[in-house]
């Protein structure tokens, strides 16, 4: 019984092609437009998992006080008022796995004849762990150079390639403020911060380095950041607490009094940036859905149109002997079929285009399975949904006036 | 086989007190009025009648594709207006086997296929369907056509085809409205002979309507209908003998 109402449908859809086609297109380019959105929102998302895994996991910054001088505000660690005592105590809260101080600044690099202006970073070993930053060749900065204040350097791809050009630079001595430094290693390629700034433009030196012989600073031992990695996610508001009460106890704020330093969640701001890709997402699916939904209608549409040119057909099947499920299940079985192989085409047609905008556009595109299914799924729903109702009015169609029907 | 005399005594359609009456703007306009007719299993009957005379809706009431509005219709023992429409469908796919004046056959199916639809409904595997629709085109002498279109074939075969259709479920009974109405004369009494071997050979009850005289006179009994009521009831050769018109 199937087998021939398969034939049937088979038949009646080539019957007449062009029509039949027409009602397909609007299933392929309403899954078409689903499985490309999705593609787009799932590559954006993805971007974005990536950039906050370059960050590292669970970060939160401790950026020091604020000089105000005749009223003219200066912003946050612009003046010292944490020092590596600070950082150290941060460091054996229970809630806390790892910290580093640090000291940044932008200096003009000199090697040879080329020169490169960059950020500089004064730091300790724990860094590396905290960014998840691994060493491409090379060594890392030691615990050694930071005690011996060692004028070494480890230098990001962009420094590399901008300074060195092609000569490897472990090794090479190059200038950081007239100073010379070593090139002990280089770090691994990160790319793009969440933010858009690139990660690997930058120089790691030792931390008290960069205090006594680069920068200076006015107070001896005294930092303007400490970064500090929560030792869970879970555990990030209460480590966020935590810092904040230290170091109130620890500079003596009094109760309050706004304290003299900032204390700011690196992962929200990324996390926030991730929801709202999410959030984009959710809403280019949305949109192509209400494609699909308009394909469905166009379905809808031609089985009514169906139903009406072959009013006599139904009233012969009746007449011998067909019952109403027999003709219910007849022109569903078409609406689904054709709902179903516009899906098939669509998702063809969706896998294409998606890579098409990735080579055209440099969006990332990526295809999940789950959105080839879910497009299975809805086009399955669709073909039912909107055909049903064309079905019934032709199965609870009056034999004799059907069979009547010029 | 039952004998035929023993087959007689039983009554393939018992109508009692049948009106039937269509809501129009101008109010009701009766069709049928107090029908009462009983056709016993093997018989040949002819329902002749002006335009508008009632014999093609009684004809559908009979084909349980129409209703009627009052009245009592029992089609081999069973009350139809008791049965859902599953039922009457299952009775339409295996008691009945319609012909009808525009052989009614599906444009784009094939004669053999065509002839197999009635089997489909019935739930019949397909090589089986195949099989038993070729014997059955073979039967009405078209079976050369197995593969054919009806737009590949004369009136005339194509209302072979729709017999052949007819007999798919081997029915007890044969509806047939007007079958020769689209058929030149020499067609039309070699359509008639076929009915009339059916009806012969092989006992099946026949219902047909018609407005030729001569038709008529295959069949060994005439109903005659006029403004909605059964007029004259009897032998062919009497009725028409009696009311010529």
């Amino acid at each position: 019984m199937i087998g021939a109402m398969l034939r049937e449908a088979w038949r009646a859809m080539g019957a007449n092609k062009m029509r039949t086609f027409l009602t397909m297109l609007g299933m392929v380019i309403g899954v078409g437009a689903v499985i490309l959105m999705l593609a787009i929102g799932q590559g954006a998302q993805n971007l974005v998992r990536q950039s906050i895994a370059s960050m590292g996991s669970n970060l939160i910054m401790v950026l020091s006080g604020f000089t105000s001088a005749s009223g003219v505000r200066s912003g946050s660690g612009s003046i010292p008022t944490l020092n590596v005592a600070d950082a150290r105590a941060i460091g054996d809260l229970p809630t806390v796995a790892e910290v580093a101080p640090l000291q940044p600044g932008t200096s003009q690099l000199v090697y040879g004849s080329s020169n490169w202006s960059t950020m500089v970073y004064g730091t300790t070993p724990p860094y590396f762990g905290l960014r998840e930053w691994a060493i491409e060749r090379g060594d890392p900065i030691s615990d050694l150079d930071v005690r011996s204040a060692a004028r070494v350097a480890v230098v990001g791809q962009t420094v590399v390639s901008r300074l060195f050009g092609d000569e490897d630079p472990i090794g090479k001595t190059m200038r950081i403020r007239h100073a010379p430094f070593v090139v002990v290693g280089i770090l691994a390629a990160k790319g793009q911060s969440f933010d858009g700034r690139d990660q690997d433009d930058t120089v790691l030196i030792p931390f008290t380095t960069a205090q006594r012989k680069v920068f200076g600073a006015q107070f001896p031992n005294s930092t303007r950041m400490i970064l500090v990695q929560a030792s869970s996610e879970a555990d990030m508001p209460q480590a966020e607490a935590d810092i904040t009460a230290l170091l109130r106890e620890r500079q003596r704020t009094p109760e309050g009094m706004e304290p003299n330093f900032t204390v700011r969640n690196m992962t929200a701001a990324a996390q926030a940036q991730a929801q709202t890709t999410k959030v984009m997402s959710i809403l280019l699916g949305s949109v192509a859905c209400v494609s699909l939904v308009v394909g469905g209608i166009g379905i809808m549409n031609i089985m009514l149109v169906s139903v009406t040119e072959r009013t006599r057909e139904i009233g012969i099947r009746m007449a011998i002997g067909a019952r109403r499920r027999d003709i219910l299940l007849q022109f569903l079985l078409e609406a689904v079929i054709v709902s179903l192989l516009g899906c098939i085409v669509g998702v063809a047609v969706g896998v294409s285009l998606s890579s098409l905008a990735q080579d055209v556009t440099g969006v990332y595109a990526e295809i999940t399975p789950w959105s080839i299914a879910l497009s299975f799924a809805v086009a399955a729903i669709v073909g039912v949904f909107f055909g049903f109702y064309p079905a019934r009015r032709a199965a609870y169609l009056k034999p004799i006036e059907a069979l009547r029907f010029q | 086989m039952t004998e035929p005399a023993a087959r007689r005594r039983r009554s393939v359609v018992l109508v009692e007190h049948l009106f039937k009456q269509y809501e129009t703007a101008a109010g009701p306009h009766p069709v049928l009025q107090d029908i009462n007719l009983q056709i016993m299993d093997g018989e040949f009957v002819a329902l002749m009648g002006p335009s508008g005379s009632g014999k093609s809706t009684f004809m559908n009431i009979l084909g349980c594709l129409d209703t009627p509005t009052s009245g009592r219709f029992e089609l081999d023992g069973h009350d139809t207006a008791r049965l859902d429409s599953d039922r009457l469908a299952q009775l339409r796919n295996r008691f009945i086997g319609f012909v009808f004046q525009g052989f009614n056959l599906l444009p784009r199916v094939s004669l053999v296929e065509n002839v197999a639809l009635p089997l489909v409904y019935a739930g019949v595997g397909r090589s089986e369907r195949l099989a038993r629709a070729g014997e059955l085109l073979e039967r009405v002498g078209l079976g050369q056509y197995l593969g054919h279109h009806p737009n590949q074939i004369s009136g005339g075969q194509q209302q072979r085809v729709a017999i052949a259709r007819a007999l798919a479920n081997r029915p007890r009974l044969i509806l047939a409205d007007e079958p020769t109405g689209n058929l030149d004369t020499t067609t039309s009494h070699e359509i008639m002979s076929l009915f009339d071997r059916l009806n012969a050979d092989e006992g099946i009850t026949i219902v047909l309507v018609t407005h030729e005289a001569d038709v008529a006179r295959f069949a060994h009994r005439l109903v005659r209908f006029q403004d909605g009521k059964v007029s004259h009831d009897g032998a062919s050769a009497a009725v028409l003998q009696e009311a010529p018109a």
